[in-house]
């Protein structure tokens, strides 16, 4: 018997696929968010629309705070930890958070490095922008990859943006001779064994959620038909007028992603969205999708 | 030649439908009741139990799925569906509200290794599908806790976990032979068709 193998830190995520994973920053919203047929919780503090309002050094949750939410559910909890802060890891993976976030949306501990995560038994997520981003991470060891967003904005643009930025650099290297490879790898700053993979597979060697901006049931469903494996839902739920409505109704839109009958059905009467931030009024200092290197 | 289907509410049933596929057997993801006319057989792939429940009842696929198992035709849950397919869950793992499919006798117990670091990878016995050691998968895994007379332990981990059970047409796994270099779970299962 081996724990803690790269195929159990993946296979978590692939059991994750078609659902929705949502922030949380109280047990009582993780018992929402259980309830409306959420895969998994993001154990937060604060939600990425109050991270960037508020200002200062975001950093990883109270210890306190993601266990009063690991009691609230059975389903299982993520935590955020900052890019390169490998001891902030340390702490979760003791804590027994199931998946670690190394995640953008905290500030980060180290502005050219991020955790070498193979060294841990918790697997970790971690965004990207594009293919090169996505194949860096998996190097290191990431075990699950979200295509960025912006998040805390309630804006898909960003979203649609990466996801088509990782999905179009994986036909790219398809269509490639073999010779062309490894100047692209080199271009892309990917490792080459992992370029050479993605170009005969057609696909991510870990499983692909979208994160940043999703709002509504509609922009679930959208970035699901450009080939995500799964959405996160952060501001976008808890900031809205009714949480668990939304909440259901994402879950619901994940599954029938391609079924515009039951997306209509699932858009009523669920109140109103969160506001939401046009992506040229944010201060280009206050992106949170360029952290990452 | 004939269909299984695989339910597609969340989870990892690609993998399944790869499986089925890389065998020569056709496969169709289930979503809605109306994909389950003319199937041979059901795979309940693992994934979040609490979300697939919720999902099986707000899309009225339980009544439709209850049926297939009672007129005979072959039924598998792995992880997730194991879970579903029983008819209790121990009630200090029971997510709240979490409906349960209760086809087979049989309770489970959710999160049994515990949380993800637990998660293992080992090889086990299953005569019934090979003579060999087969690859396995535990992920968050549950394990049965408790059965009926009419439920046939298949295997069991050296501790004596029960990890696989069939009861007629009902099968069910802890674990997941989908995310393994191996076929013999699912040609087994195709062979009860």
């Amino acid at each position: 018997m081996e724990k803690a193998t790269f195929t159990a830190k993946s296979g978590l995520a692939q059991m994750l696929k078609g659902g929705v994973i949502m922030d949380v920053v109280t047990p009582e919203h993780a018992r929402i968010a259980e309830a409306a047929g959420a895969c998994a919780v993001m154990a937060l503090e604060r939600v990425p629309s109050d991270i960037r309002r508020d200002g200062g050094v975001a950093r990883m949750s109270d210890p306190d705070l993601i266990e009063g939410i690991k009691k609230a559910v059975t389903i299982p909890v993520m935590a955020k930890a900052r890019i390169g802060h490998f001891v902030e890891a340390q702490i979760l993976q003791a804590l027994g958070v199931d998946y670690i976030d190394e995640s953008e949306v905290l500030t980060p501990a180290d502005d050219n490095f991020h955790i070498y995560k193979h060294d841990f038994d918790v697997p970790f997520v971690c965004g990207a922008r594009n293919l090169g981003e996505a194949l860096r991470r998996i190097g290191e060891g990431a075990a699950m990859i979200r295509s960025k967003g912006e998040a805390g904005t309630g804006n898909i643009v960003e979203a649609v943006r990466h996801l088509r930025e990782i999905t179009g650099g994986i036909k790219k290297l398809q269509a490639m001779p073999k010779e062309e490879l490894m100047s692209e790898a080199r271009d892309m700053g990917a490792p080459y064994d992992l370029v050479l993979q993605v170009a005969e597979t057609g696909r991510l060697p870990v499983v692909l959620f979208c994160a940043g901006g999703i709002a509504t049931p509609a922009d679930a469903a959208l970035v699901m038909q450009l080939g995500a494996e799964g959405t996160f839902g952060g501001s976008g739920i808890f900031k809205s007028d009714d949480p668990a409505s939304r909440g259901k109704a994402i879950v619901e839109a994940t599954t029938h992603y391609r079924d515009a009958n039951i997306l209509a059905d699932v858009s009523r009467g669920i109140g109103e969205p969160m506001k939401g931030l046009e992506m040229g009024s944010i201060p280009e200092a206050e992106l949170l999708a360029v952290r990452g290197w | 030649m004939s269909t299984i289907g695989v339910l597609a509410l969340q989870g990892a049933f690609a993998e399944h439908i790869n499986k089925l596929n890389s065998l020569g057997v056709d496969a169709r993801e289930v979503r809605m009741p109306a994909d389950l006319e003319g199937l041979a057989g059901l795979i309940i792939p693992g994934g979040e139990s609490t979300a697939i429940g919720k999902l099986i009842d707000r899309f009225n696929l339980r009544e439709p799925i209850v049926s297939m198992a009672g007129s005979g035709k072959p039924l598998w849950g792995t992880c997730a569906g194991m879970i579903l397919m029983g008819r209790e869950v121990d009630a200090d793992t029971r997510g709240p509200a979490q409906p349960l499919l209760g086809l087979m006798d049989l309770t489970t117990r959710r999160n049994a290794f515990g949380s993800q670091v637990d998660s293992f990878e080992t090889e086990l016995d299953m005569p019934v599908v090979s003579s060999e050691r087969l690859p396995a998968v535990f992920i968050r895994a549950p394990v049965v806790s408790s059965v009926g007379d009419a439920v046939k332990i298949l295997s069991q981990l050296p501790d004596g976990r029960i990890v696989a059970v069939q009861q007629g047409n009902l099968v069910a796994t802890a674990f997941h032979p989908e995310l393994t270099q191996v076929t013999d779970f699912h040609a087994w299962f195709v062979s009860l068709t």
